[in-house]
């Protein structure tokens, strides 16, 4: 589990040390990682759920490393996308081959390799402060990620960014310290049998979800996203909205249904599902009308998330709360994928054609057809088309709801697909007209456009493989949704 | 697994992998891509063939896989998906032929015939489905395989049409998806079976059991054209001959109907549907679609809408055949689940022959045609007389049946709504016959290709022979056992059985 955290870590220090040799690092790192994860998942998928006491003491003193079902998919995922990148990026920054280029490149590598080694930390860990730790980690490389295109609207983008994270992260430490005040503990497991109803918990609680929800870019405090995630380079576009916003969004779902189940009350529950009821619309209306394709993507993502919180209105409750957690999370990882190859298409399209203007997109199937498929693949996942992985997560959501008679989820749910067809069809339906091209766009490196369509067809085939995933979610499921427990 | 166990996933798999490949394909390499294409028209016709050989001795199949909770995909062969799945194998290996020599010269065939193998697979697949979960996938499959097919043209018309048809159908399966899920809400996982499912249920949940209906039609019912949902179809029409040949009489209209058939029987039970009182609506919107349908199609000059709007009045018999409760009236709209099939691919071909050989899209320029196509307009003329109900072809039969049906189970009306729609049909078909056989041809016609001896070429002249055959086939020897008839007659009797 060390390994994990610390395999990147390293790779990340070697690269800042050799910049020359960033890539191969990146490699090496990647599979350890991958190499390591597998190793976890064998044991935790035989002996159930793993913890690991970092130099030996145990909580509260020292620091627990926990690997259960959750945990194990989170990092399957991290794993999956950042491969994925660790393949596209060195093509994607050949072309523009100059100093600026290999600055860029440079600090690429050290900085994505320290965004994973965060991200494996943050799933793996068990207590809230050192969630704090790693959430601080996370969000010091995300910002420094954006601001790598350069470009003054990216600088703009990257100054908001960290004006939201920054005060996010200072709400959540104050939760943090709360919390600690009254528990005495900030232990997840030990927490959980503490935590009672109280003024204190309450405003705690009230502080570290504000803190989250605002860097899980839920709505309304999104406005951050899309220019963060549009101005980015596209692998980094890909790991921001395929991961970086997911790990807040666990901290939530950690501190909610294991921590503080106690408190989850419905009213809590109805409103962050509405939030994201909200946030299905506006992020679509808003992708609906965009001009430029990396901003419609970035809205979509605003959309898509808005889905994952509809889990707590639906899991909270007790009969069909298990469909709707599965469904959430399924949801999670088609969304990742999903995501991350259309921002790999959207940067394809952008190298090839020099702008991603969607009115200009006509003809883009004949210079680009593999990226154009890809795109195709992904948007189906993402319009919850069947068989693909966002169909299912959408049938598990909307069964939950059903089953529970909470009918204006379900039409929350259905009325996002569409919403999401059609902002998918704007873009896909220049795949189709007929034009001369004046110029003739220049070709793309093969990898670039198979690292997308591998992950598409991944976010449509993982909906007829689902049952693996979904069982290793049984794994140390919060006792609230009649799993084991910790 | 052994050799039947492979059968199923073949019939899927015999078009899919050929789709995939395809894609993949440059465009330069015709031959290899033609090659392909029949070869996995021609397998799926001899699996189909292995289908109906191993029914025949008693083997049964079916297959699960997993994918979501508690509900796997499943496939099997009951007596309705071997009749659909039967109808679109045939007739799709004839297309294929058919769109080989169509699209001789046109720009992305590679595309084309990759999505066109994945809209056969939809197909086959919502033949095939054994539970309504893996219907709703391959419905939705057939939605988003068909869309390239519709804008294949890629002019701003086709985009049009193509984003009327997206709309139509991706809302239609938003509702069909909301009635699925609901559904299982109060059933569980729904298999298809004999005389429906839910017979229990009734008892305690009849009212949510009717708006259940009610939306299982608005969603299967875009597909299926019924009068208000049909307004995405003569849209469609600025696709390509065969695409439309498909989209009518094989595919995505018959998808529709099949789906409803399907639902009445299989889900409901036609006799608890019948108790619920949903069944009389729904006849009433299938008459009126028929009428309907008629009426707009007297009025168009474009062959090809004055057909779609034809396909909007006879897809309804189908319809209306479900609808009434009674052996003589299933017989008659299952059966035209066939015969609609046949004749429709026929008079398509027909138009797209004209199309591609002359340059005629009008009904008003179809003077003389006959003299100069003599084989095509034959062929066309067998089958336009068929959908009139001429005997004995074959929509003759479905028209004796259904009236039959009709007055057995007391609804007098509908056997009048019969009468009017043939008188209709015959007011939109002869003239254009007429017109073909009888008046003098133009002394040029507007875009004449040559094709050597034949009046056009062979592969656009193959498909539309022999479906017009099989029309004559299915009415004259209607009573042999080797007909749609009996199979249909089949299935009647499982449904109302003892």
């Amino acid at each position: 589990m060390a390994v994990l955290v610390l395999g990147p870590l390293g790779g990340a220090a070697g690269a800042f040390a050799f910049p020359k040799g960033g890539r191969r690092l990146a490699g090496v790192a990647a599979v350890t990682a991958v190499l390591a994860l597998l190793v976890l998942a064998r044991e935790v998928v035989t002996n159930g759920v793993q913890l690991h006491r970092v130099g030996g003491w145990s909580a509260p003193l020292g620091i627990d490393l926990r690997g259960d079902g959750l945990a194990v998919l989170m990092l399957a995922i991290t794993a999956l996308i950042a491969g994925a990148v660790t393949l596209y990026a060195p093509p994607y920054f050949l072309p523009q081959a100059g100093a600026e280029s290999r600055d860029r490149e440079r600090w690429f590598w050290p900085l994505f390799l320290f965004l994973w080694s965060a991200l494996n930390a943050l799933f793996l860990s068990r207590d809230i402060f050192n969630l704090y730790v790693t959430l601080e980690l996370l969000g010091f490389a995300a910002v420094t990620l954006v601001a790598l295109a350069g470009k003054r609207e990216a600088l703009t983008a990257t100054m908001r960014y960290l004006l939201v994270s920054l005060p996010a992260s200072l709400f959540y430490l104050m939760g943090v310290a709360l919390v600690y005040g009254q528990c005495a503990t900030v232990d997840l497991s030990l927490l959980a049998a503490k935590a009672e109803r109280g003024p204190v918990l309450w405003v705690a609680l009230a502080l570290m979800t504000g803190g989250l929800v605002a860097k899980a870019a839920l709505f309304p405090l999104h406005f951050w996203l899309p220019p963060a995630h549009a101005s980015a380079p596209a692998p980094v576009s890909a790991l921001l909205s395929a991961l970086v916003v997911k790990g807040p969004y666990y901290i939530l779902l950690r501190l909610w249904f294991e921590a503080f189940p106690a408190l989850m009350t419905p009213a809590v529950a109805q409103g962050l599902g509405a939030l994201g009821a909200v946030a299905i619309v506006w992020g679509s209306i808003h992708a609906l009308m965009q001009a430029r394709l990396k901003l419609l993507v970035a809205y979509s993502t605003v959309a898509q998330l808005g889905y994952l919180f509809l889990l707590f209105p639906l899991a909270a409750v007790r009969e069909g709360g298990w469909l709707a957690w599965n469904g959430g999370l399924l949801f999670l990882a088609a969304h990742a994928c999903a995501k991350t190859a259309l921002f790999l298409t959207a940067g394809n399209i952008l190298q090839a054609a020099g702008h991603d203007r969607i009115k200009g997109l006509d003809g883009m199937t004949q210079v680009l057809p593999v990226s154009a498929f890809a795109f195709g693949l992904a948007g189906l996942s993402l319009a919850g088309l069947p068989p693909s992985s966002g169909f299912a997560g959408k049938w598990l959501l909307l069964s939950a709801s059903l089953a529970q008679g909470q009918w204006w989820w379900a039409a929350v749910i259905l009325g996002g697909s569409l919403l999401a067809a059609a902002y998918v069809m704007r873009v896909l339906s220049h795949a189709f007209t007929q034009v001369a091209l004046a110029t003739k766009p220049r070709p793309l490196p093969a990898v670039q456009e198979w690292t997308a369509l591998v992950l598409a067809a991944l976010a449509v085939g993982l909906g007829l493989a689902a049952q693996g995933p979904l069982a290793l979610l049984r794994l140390g499921a919060p006792v609230v949704l009649g799993g084991a427990g910790p | 697994m052994n050799v039947h166990g492979w059968i199923l996933p073949g019939i899927l798999l015999s078009s899919f992998l050929t789709g995939m490949v395809i894609f993949f394909l440059s465009e330069e390499s015709h031959r290899l891509r033609t090659w392909l294409n029949l070869l996995g028209a021609g397998v799926k016709l001899i699996l189909v063939g292995a289908l109906l050989q191993g029914i025949y001795h008693g083997q049964g199949y079916s297959l699960e896989l997993d994918f979501l909770p508690g509900i796997p995909l499943a496939l099997g062969a009951d007596a309705n998906s071997v009749l659909f799945v039967t109808l679109s194998t045939f007739l799709w290996f004839w297309t294929t032929l058919y769109a080989v020599g169509y699209l001789e010269d046109s720009p992305h065939r590679s595309r084309f015939f990759g999505f066109f193998s994945l809209c056969v697979t939809a197909t086959t697949g919502i033949a095939l489905a054994a539970n309504l979960v893996t219907f709703l996938v391959f419905y939705e499959l057939l939605t988003v395989s068909t869309y390239p097919l519709v804008v294949h043209r890629g002019t701003p018309e086709a985009m049009r049409g193509g984003r009327i048809y997206l709309a139509y159908t991706l809302g239609g399966g938003v509702v069909l998806l909301l009635a699925v899920a609901w559904l299982h809400q109060l059933a569980g996982p729904v298999m298809f079976r004999e005389r429906g499912v839910i017979e229990g249920l009734v008892a305690a949940h009849r009212g949510e059991l009717r708006v259940l209906f009610l939306l299982f039609m608005l969603g299967i019912g875009v597909k299926a054209a019924l009068v208000p949902l049909h307004g995405w179809l003569p849209k469609a029409m600025v696709a390509p001959a065969p695409v439309s040949s498909l989209l009518h009489a094989v595919a995505v209209v018959k998808a529709g109907a099949f789906g409803i058939v399907r639902i009445v029987y299989d889900v409901y039970g036609v006799e608890t549907a019948a108790r619920l009182g949903v069944l009389a609506p729904l006849a009433f919107v299938a008459g009126a679609t028929i009428l309907y349908g008629s009426v707009v199609a007297l009025f168009q000059d474009e062959l090809k809408k004055r057909l779609a709007y034809s396909t909007v009045s006879q897809v309804s018999y189908i319809v209306l055949g479900a609808a009434i409760l009674g052996p003589l009236a299933t017989i008659g709209g299952l059966v035209h689940l066939v015969h609609q099939g046949i004749m429709k691919i026929t008079l398509f071909f027909g138009a797209g022959n004209y199309a591609e050989t002359l340059g005629v899209h009008r009904v008003s320029e179809l003077n003389g045609v006959g003299r100069r196509m003599p084989l095509t307009t034959a062929a066309f003329t067998i089958a336009a007389l068929g959908m009139i109900g001429v005997p004995p072809l074959a929509g003759y039969i479905t028209k004796w049946y259904l009236k039959k049906g009709a007055i057995t189970a007391g609804a007098d009306w509908v056997a009048l709504v019969l009468a009017l729609s043939s008188l209709l049909n015959a007011a939109y078909f002869l003239p254009i016959l007429y017109r073909a056989w009888f008046k003098d041809p133009p002394a040029h016609w507007p875009h004449e290709h040559c094709f050597g001896r034949l009046e056009t070429h062979w592969m656009l002249l193959a498909a539309p022979l022999v479906t017009a055959a099989l029309v004559v086939w299915a009415g004259v020897f209607a009573e042999s056992s080797f007909s749609p008839l009996a199979w249909v007659k089949l299935i009647a009797a499982r449904e109302y059985g003892p």
